[in-house]
């Protein structure tokens, strides 16, 4: 016997059952693709969204909080920052090229439909080590992919993270974080309101690309390369182009105050926009799909309804107005068609409205009626179990007990955790716009704020940095992701901004593994913890479940993002650099913890007990630093993450070309150690009272750890060597490994 | 009268408004040209700004060279009309035959986005007559098809006739002869691949630009 259609569409019995009570009667076959799509767990976030309620939300500056397209932030002077990360791991695994430029694409749309124009872009990505042919392939596609869509249509990519490690063997990360902005008056949401009022679909044909691509691959792991080929259709193709006219067209459209409500067609394309827009509106919608511009001939109406054909939007406009609209549309050659019509809906007192009905024309055969809530409200909601791995309980017992790394060469340790993203971000265009003061690279990158009509330049400026850190989050999860997100605050603090709003991008493996649930639950908590300490809201995120590869689940990887404000940005901050003569001082509290650090992973140690985070301690440090970068007090600055102090002192001395003298770092423990809440500054020496008063008054530990200076780099006792030979490791790596892209 | 400088605008254009602000920061008025327009709105100078217009579709510039406005372009330039292409902008003028040889893709196969030190090699030119002969300038880059090429004898008459307007210290893009920027025999049309309206504040890195806006409006007065 063959297997029930629900299965193959990835519905369990029960949420066929669920569906059989909704509708009073067996679904019909489109309304079980809808509902198949609708009820994903990319889409529905079933298993993730009784935990996420636990995240702090709120604050007087937030406009608009998570549930909507993006999270929307007001930053001042009438503007407002909309921001939104999202993952496309799974696409871009199966091709890489597409994958990744469709995830751009994605984003963009989210951007602007909450009437925001799109200044910047930021792309976290993890790959399988650089020693593997298959993830170089993938990395190389993937970037391309970035580097060939943003840079078409006209987005600067602005930073990032490229990380290499063997838990992405098969299942890369892939996500993409865009920035917009807009005047506060023109904040638009994607709602339908208004009975009679028309729904517009504007952009690209519907095709048979993507066709079930929340379900088939989203929401369900990598097996073997033979059948995830096979899946390879279920990714859909970009056209920035498309995608470049479809955002000057609609921005020009709410310009003119002609849209009442706007979404962006995404995972489960039409089904998600008509039913998301009605019944956010409290109202109902009749969709003719013989109206839908159709790619190919011969679509049935579920391939129609849940195609993720790209550069897709969907207006909702007043019948007075639709002649300027098509009239704007046609000036950009971007397409317009009237699909649906708004009916009415408990909004409007109707309380058995609010339904979603397909037809065969507006007065043709209904193929489809449900309550268009039902995809959405009445989705699945999973309380998995969630359960600590074994090795966790042992864990605890060893509380106490430090792990021991030892390493027969630093220096060559040193060499080999340098990477230069060079490679990665001379692709992108980084400029556009003219905001960039702080491009790829640094600590976080800094862009003018301007006002997005009037072009006016507030003087002020906005940061934005992207960090994630599977290693500590592989060994506890919670600590791990308060520490990143305490980093992230830190990388604000460095280019002088504090900090205004996270969002998140939840990458972990399959949540029908109980300890992968614990993993997500717990880091959860500590992001809760951590932003709720530093008093930052999470305003949106993204949860991507299911990145395994051949059974083996990633380590759990929370990606977060944090965009902050520079209340005065007249000069570029100092950045990642030495200046000749310049004493070297590390703020903050001294670690020598090396427990989830790259440097015990480089040497196999993958377990132990994560360094503490001290909030108040990391609060005042974060102060201090901002103090003296906004001050201009030190003449370069660079935190304490990856690598460790080691690695800190060694980016500084490389991107400056300008070498290192360093004393009172006891081994190789405190000069790999990852502990938070610290940062290495360069200072002129007649500037170091200064430096030594702000941090006796904020009550933060500092240290002198030397000079900077010559062409030698070495630590007391550990390292001795030419500068050039941490030059060449650091810019060598990506070249050697992936293609010289320059040829210089 | 005010100088106003027309900024051409086609379906994926990108850096429109980035040059209308190096324009503005000269004092002088910026007009954004529609492409399906046939007319430069008395418009006393050209610039075709970087971007993507027709999404490079076929080859850069292959498509939108046959957009309304490039007749009035060619018409305005063919009187001695000042007229500048940046970037995607100097793949139009070439394959508008405006200006000569063709950008194919850059030696290393890679988009490129970076700084770029320039010599000023000509400052007989529309967009280099206030600039040092000589001077190295610090411009940045963004291109997949910067790398210029031409025929020997093209190459010839270029640096024969000083036609040679800019040329990269480090050449990123095989470029022949290091070429960056060129101008046509009038030397009132320049073109070249990198951005001098990216290079208008210290604040984004370099103000090396900013000579090349100012000899342009001053080309006008002058006209």
């Amino acid at each position: 016997m063959s297997e029930p259609i629900h299965r193959s569409l990835g519905l369990t019995d029960s949420e066929f059952a669920d569906i059989q009570t909704i509708l009073g009667r067996d679904p019909n076959h489109l309304e079980l693709a809808m509902y198949a799509v609708m009820w994903s767990e990319h889409c529905s976030y079933k298993s993730s969204r009784i935990h996420l309620k636990r995240l702090p939300t709120e604050a007087p500056w937030v406009l608009v909080g998570p549930g909507e397209n993006a999270g929307v932030v007001d930053v001042g002077d009438g503007i407002a920052a909309a921001l939104r990360i999202e993952s496309h791991n799974h696409p871009s695994a199966i091709e890489p090229y597409q994958g990744a430029a469709t995830g751009v694409g994605g984003i963009l749309r989210d951007i602007f439909t909450m009437g925001a124009r799109p200044i910047a872009l930021m792309d976290p990505l993890r790959f399988g080590p650089l020693d593997d042919a298959r993830s170089r392939w993938i990395a190389e596609g993937v970037i391309s992919g970035v580097s060939g869509y943003g840079n078409s249509v006209g987005v600067p990519t602005i930073g990032g993270e490229t990380v290499f490690d063997r838990t992405y063997l098969g299942n890369p990360l892939v996500n993409v974080l865009c920035l917009g902005v807009l005047p506060v008056d023109r904040l638009v949401l994607g709602q339908a309101t208004g009975v009679g009022n028309l729904a517009v679909l504007l952009g690209s044909t519907t095709g048979r690309d993507g066709i079930g691509g929340v379900s088939v691959l989203a929401s369900a792991g990598f097996s073997d390369e033979e059948t995830d080929a096979q899946k390879r259709p279920s990714v859909q193709v970009g056209d920035p182009f498309e995608e470049k006219r479809l955002i000057e067209a609609c921005l020009e459209l709410l310009d003119a105050g002609l849209v009442v409500g706007i979404q962006d067609l995404g995972g489960a394309g039409l089904t998600c926009a008509t039913s998301e827009t009605a019944s956010r509106g409290g109202m109902g919608m009749d969709v003719d799909v013989t109206a839908v511009p159709q790619r190919e001939a011969g679509m049935e109406p579920f391939e129609i309804m849940t195609s993720e054909s790209q550069e897709r939007m969907l207006a909702i406009v007043e019948p007075d107005g639709l002649d300027r609209v098509i009239e704007i549309c046609e000036r950009w050659e971007v397409r317009a068609t009237v699909i649906g019509k708004v009916t009415p809906g408990p909004a409007t007192g109707d309380v058995d409205g609010g339904r979603l009905r397909i037809m065969n024309g507006f007065d043709g055969e209904v193929l489809a009626d449900i309550p268009a809530a039902s995809l959405h409200e009445d989705a699945p909601l999973y309380d998995r179990p969630r359960q600590a791995p074994s090795a966790w309980n042992e864990q605890l017992r060893q509380l106490g007990e430090k792990k021991s790394v030892s390493s027969a060469n630093v220096l060559a340790d040193l060499c080999e955790l340098l990477v230069d993203t060079k490679w990665v971000w001379s692709q992108y265009d980084h400029q556009l716009f003219l905001n960039t003061v702080e491009g790829p690279g640094g600590d976080a990158a800094v862009l003018r704020l301007k006002h997005p009509i009037t072009m006016a330049d507030t003087g002020r400026g906005l940061a934005l940095t992207t960090d994630g850190n599977h290693r500590w989050c592989a060994i506890d999860p919670r600590v791990g992701t308060a520490l990143t997100v305490a980093e992230s605050l830190l990388n604000l603090a460095c280019v002088g901004a504090r900090p205004l709003a996270v969002v998140n991008c939840l990458n972990f493996g399959n949540p029908e593994y109980p300890e992968v649930m614990w993993q997500l639950s717990e880091a959860i908590d500590g992001m809760g913890e951590a932003c709720r300490a530093f008093n930052v809201p999470v305003i949106g995120g993204n949860v991507s479940l299911y990145n395994e590869s051949q059974g083996n689940n990633i380590d759990p990887t929370p990606v977060v993002g944090m965009v902050g404000v520079i209340d005065s940005l007249e000069r570029r901050p100092q950045g990642v650099r030495l200046v000749e003569g310049g004493r070297l001082m590390l703020i903050g509290p001294p670690c020598d913890e090396v427990s989830g650090s790259r440097w015990a992973r480089l040497h196999d140690v993958f377990e132990g007990q994560l360094p503490a985070l001290d909030v108040a301690m990391h609060l005042s440090v974060a102060e201090v630093v901002r103090a003296l970068v906004s001050g201009d007090v030190v003449a370069g600055v660079h935190d304490v993450a990856n690598g460790g102090v080691g690695i800190a002192l060694a980016e500084m001395a490389v991107r400056s070309g300008i070498g290192v003298n360093a004393a009172r770092i006891a081994n190789a423990n405190e000069l790999f150690s990852e502990g938070p809440s610290r940062v290495v500054v360069c200072v002129e020496p007649e500037k170091m009272s200064v430096v030594e008063n702000v941090c006796q008054e904020a009550g933060v530990p500092l240290a002198r750890i030397g000079v900077a200076g010559g062409q030698r780099f070495s630590v007391k006792g550990l390292i001795d060597c030419e500068l050039s030979v941490l030059q060449s490791a650091f810019s060598d790596r990506l070249d050697s490994a992936l293609g010289s892209g320059t040829a210089q | 009268m005010t100088t106003r400088v027309g900024v051409v605008v086609f379906p994926g254009s990108n850096c429109e408004q980035d040059v209308c602000e190096a324009v503005r920061q000269q004092g002088v008025q910026a007009e954004i040209l529609w492409h399906g327009d046939s007319s430069l709105q008395q418009c006393d100078a050209i610039v075709i700004p970087g971007g993507f217009a027709y999404g490079d579709y076929l080859r850069p510039g292959a498509i939108a060279r046959f957009s309304p406005v490039m007749g009035a372009v060619s018409q305005f330039a063919r009187e001695g009309g000042p007229v500048v292409g940046i970037c995607n902008g100097f793949q139009i003028l070439t394959e508008a035959g405006l200006l000569p040889g063709a950008l194919q893709k850059n030696r290393g196969l890679k988009f490129l986005c970076s700084e770029a030190q320039l010599r000023v090699e000509s400052t007989n030119s529309v967009l280099t007559q206030q600039l040092d002969l000589g001077a190295v300038v610090s411009i940045p880059i963004n291109h997949f098809e910067g790398n210029y090429t031409c025929d020997a004898q093209t190459l010839q008459q270029l640096q024969q006739e000083d036609r040679i307007v800019f040329r990269y210290v480090n050449n990123p893009n095989g470029s022949v002869d290091d070429i960056a920027g060129v101008c046509n025999e009038g030397r009132n049309v320049v073109g070249l691949m990198p951005h001098p309206e990216r290079a208008i504040s210290d604040l984004l890195g370099s103000s090396d630009g900013i000579a090349m806006f100012r000899s342009l409006v001053s080309s006008v007065m002058a006209g």
